[in-house]
């Protein structure tokens, strides 16, 4: 017979079965119990200052390795607070196990103190979620919540545990296997796809490789630089796939679509042939949908069916794991079945020197934001993990910042959450200590969990925070220069000194206005063994180019083209 | 236009909120939905009529559904050969004392069950287009009330 063993120490043993090193949270009343099993525990647990932080931290925990990032909170505004880090992990496919408190049984449903109905509120922002009544149900939620988190197309997994199963005994075994009649990700591709889609290949003289973050997620990297390197075709990454393909390679295009390059946004646009390896062609990828890639066949390679023909019909689908359909595809080819791309690689080279990616160096009185990145870039040598905010930053590290390797590019990208890049970097940098963790934030959002400054300060992690100050909310206010002539409705910020701020959580800070002081600046950052929160005063006016304007052809841009 | 698809899901709590949830989030539209237990009772069936524009619509509707943890297997009745049975009552208001069904009392498909000094009940349980035809005749009739179960359905 099986040790008795209390909820909590259930969910603890659990975890521990599932390898969980680390969790990210904050306690309340519905998880004392949870708490108390874990004081003394060989899992190290943060504290974040409030549950989104501690969301994003398992998150930036999870992009950085690959795992499944783990993050507890209380009842009710725990876990109300935990939801947009939910919602932004199911948005962009992380792999995440949220732990929740919960009144106890016999109280819910009666408005009981700090509750809320979770399952309820988590319904349509995670993979799956379970409200755990009975204790001899524990172990096997948990098994299973690590399952369907970890597995077939990635989410968040949310786990209510009432306050009463956390104090009631049962015996403890942890199940080997999970069994789900009703789940059952397809991972291979169906061979006859397979043929269909080497047919439409070799028929292409104008191919195009999307690689989105299904790359990044099945780790697919190094097949898709195989397959793309075979049927010579250049390669585009979305924001979510950025490091999926290496950005140092010739045939590598950069980001398409909104703030994409001008280069990817004609190739795609003149494309016959655009296959798609785990792109799920979002709204900011494709502009105008009638417009985009108007000649072009599509081969869509996926693991979640519902991705296919949502937003643009596929004639060629391919359900499965990125990384096994790849490598059936680069091994099916038949090279002498190629046509020439000659031509074709000559078009894309033209574009490329046509319009290259830049910026305005001159005649600016604060420094340019493009440049600072430019510089970490150099002075990491691209290998940093770069978390960004939301907004311009976020733009300018996904355009300046060549991205060569996969999970070292974490950027809220379907949700768009400010307040992102901060806490989960310190995720990122938990996970990879010895790795140079870095954040690009905006002064705005820097501000929406700068009370993780806290969190940085009390365990020593050395995350470099790069604000890059413009003393508004630079997105918006670039729509509002663009489209509403320059009314700047709640778009200027009267912001804090942001080195007091930091010296007062117990940080280092430092400011730099001067072009003169960049290099030196960055050098003493990367160099620090402590997290230093810089403070760079940017040209407030400066715009994220080339841009299309939103529900516009993709290749009618504004900047970039003259 | 209206399919009839049917999942067969766990039968647990909350399945139920899953699906009508699923719906309400991608703004698809439930023309009708019954549910009840299969003769396995760990499994429910859920009988949904929805209005799909298109085909693209409709097949996201079939992934959507499938993609949630808790169902089985998703059937589309839209181009295979099924029976379907709705099951409607019907209170008919007696201005007089008599009231004369006509055609419908001869239809087999209706059944009065209820017959009280001021009104009528009665059942009508039959397929979607028997179901246009006895709704004809029943035009003249003053209706106090109508209820009815949704679409089931099985394939042939």
């Amino acid at each position: 017979m099986n040790k008795k063993l209390k909820g909590s120490q259930i969910i603890i043993e659990s975890l521990k079965k599932e390898g969980v090193k680390v969790i990210f949270g904050y306690p309340g009343g519905s998880v004392i119990p949870l708490f108390d099993s874990l004081y003394g525990e060989s899992i190290k647990f943060y504290l974040a200052r409030h549950e989104q932080g501690a969301a994003h931290m398992a998150d930036g925990y999870a992009r950085s390795t690959g795992e499944v990032g783990v993050c507890v909170a209380t009842s009710g505004p725990g876990a109300t607070n935990l939801t947009t880090g939910i919602a932004t992990a199911y948005m962009d496919s992380i792999p995440m196990v949220a732990i929740t408190g919960q009144v106890k049984t016999s109280l819910i449903g009666n408005d009981a103190f700090q509750e809320a109905d979770v399952t309820g509120i988590t319904r349509s922002i995670s993979k799956h979620n379970y409200l755990v009544k009975d204790i001899k149900e524990l172990a096997k939620t948990i098994k299973e919540a690590f399952y369907i988190a970890s597995t077939g197309r990635p989410g968040p997994v949310v786990i209510d545990l009432p306050v009463d199963i956390q104090m009631q005994e049962a015996e403890f075994s942890y199940p080997e296997k999970v069994e789900l009649r009703s789940y059952n990700p397809t991972l291979f591709g169906h061979p006859g796809q397979i043929k269909k889609a080497l047919r439409t290949i070799y028929k292409a003289k104008k191919p195009v490789v999307i690689a989105g973050g299904g790359v990044v997620s099945s780790s697919a990297n190094k097949e898709t630089v195989d397959f793309a390197k075979k049927i010579k075709a250049p390669v585009t990454a979305t924001l979510m796939g950025l490091g999926g393909f290496p950005a140092k390679e010739d045939m590598f295009l950069g980001m398409p679509g909104m703030h994409g390059t001008v280069y990817a946004n004609m190739a795609i646009t003149d494309s016959d042939l655009l296959i798609s390896i785990g792109c799920r062609f979002d709204d900011r990828i494709t502009g105008k949908v009638d417009a985009f890639a108007p000649d072009a066949k599509i081969i869509h390679i996926d693991i979640d069916p519902t991705s296919i023909s949502k937003n643009i019909k596929v004639d060629v689908p391919i359900v499965g794991d990125a990384k096994n359909i790849l490598g059936q595809l680069t091994q099916e080819i038949d090279e002498k079945k190629l046509p020439d791309l000659t031509s074709w690689h000559k078009k894309i080279k033209e574009w490329k020197s046509k319009y290259p990616l830049t910026y305005d160096q001159k005649k600016r009185v604060r420094l340019m934001p493009q440049y600072i990145i430019e510089e970490i870039y150099k002075q990491t040598k691209g290998k940093a993990i770069v978390s960004t905010e939301v907004g311009q930053n976020q733009m300018w590290s996904a355009q300046f910042y060549k991205f060569n390797y996969p999970h070292k590019f974490l950027s809220s990208g379907g949700l768009g959450t400010m307040g992102y890049g901060f806490p989960a970097a310190i995720g990122a940098k938990v996970a990879n200590p010895k790795k140079e963790v870095i954040v690009v934030a905006g002064d705005g959002s820097f501000q929406m969990n700068i009370q993780e400054l806290a969190t940085l300060a009390t365990y020593g992690i050395a995350v470099k925070v790069i604000i890059l100050n413009n003393n508004c909310l630079g997105m918006v206010r670039q729509w509002q220069e663009i489209f509403y002539e320059k009314r700047y409705s709640a778009t200027p910020l009267k912001n804090p000194d942001f080195v007091k701020i930091a010296q007062g959580y117990g940080v280092k800070g430092l400011r730099i206005k001067k072009k003169t002081e960049v290099k030196k600046a960055i050098k003493e950052i990367l160099e620090s063994k402590e997290a230093v929160v810089a403070d760079f005063w940017i040209e407030e006016e400066e715009n994220v180019f080339p841009m299309v304007p939103a529900g516009e052809a993709i290749n009618r841009m504004i900047g970039g083209m003259a | 236009m209206k399919h009839t698809i049917q999942a067969l899901v766990e039968n647990k709590f909350g399945v139920l909120a899953r699906i009508a949830s699923l719906f309400s989030a991608r703004g698809y539209n439930i023309a009708s939905l019954a549910v009840g237990e299969t003769q396995d009772p760990t499994v429910s069936c859920m009988t949904i009529v929805v209005n799909a524009q298109d085909e693209g619509i409709l097949e996201q509707i079939k992934k959507q559904l499938h993609k949630l943890i808790d169902v089985v297997t998703v059937i589309d009745f839209t181009r295979r050969e099924y029976i379907d049975r709705e099951l409607i009552l019907v209170k008919l208001k007696k201005d007089k004392k008599q009231l004369d069904l006509g055609k419908l009392a001869k239809n087999k498909s209706v059944r009065v069950i209820e017959d009280k000094k001021d009104y009528k009940i009665i059942e009508i349980c039959a397929d979607r287009s028997q179901i246009e035809d006895i709704f004809k005749n029943l035009k003249k009739f003053k209706i106090k009330e109508l209820v009815r179960t949704g679409k089931i359905a099985m394939g042939k």
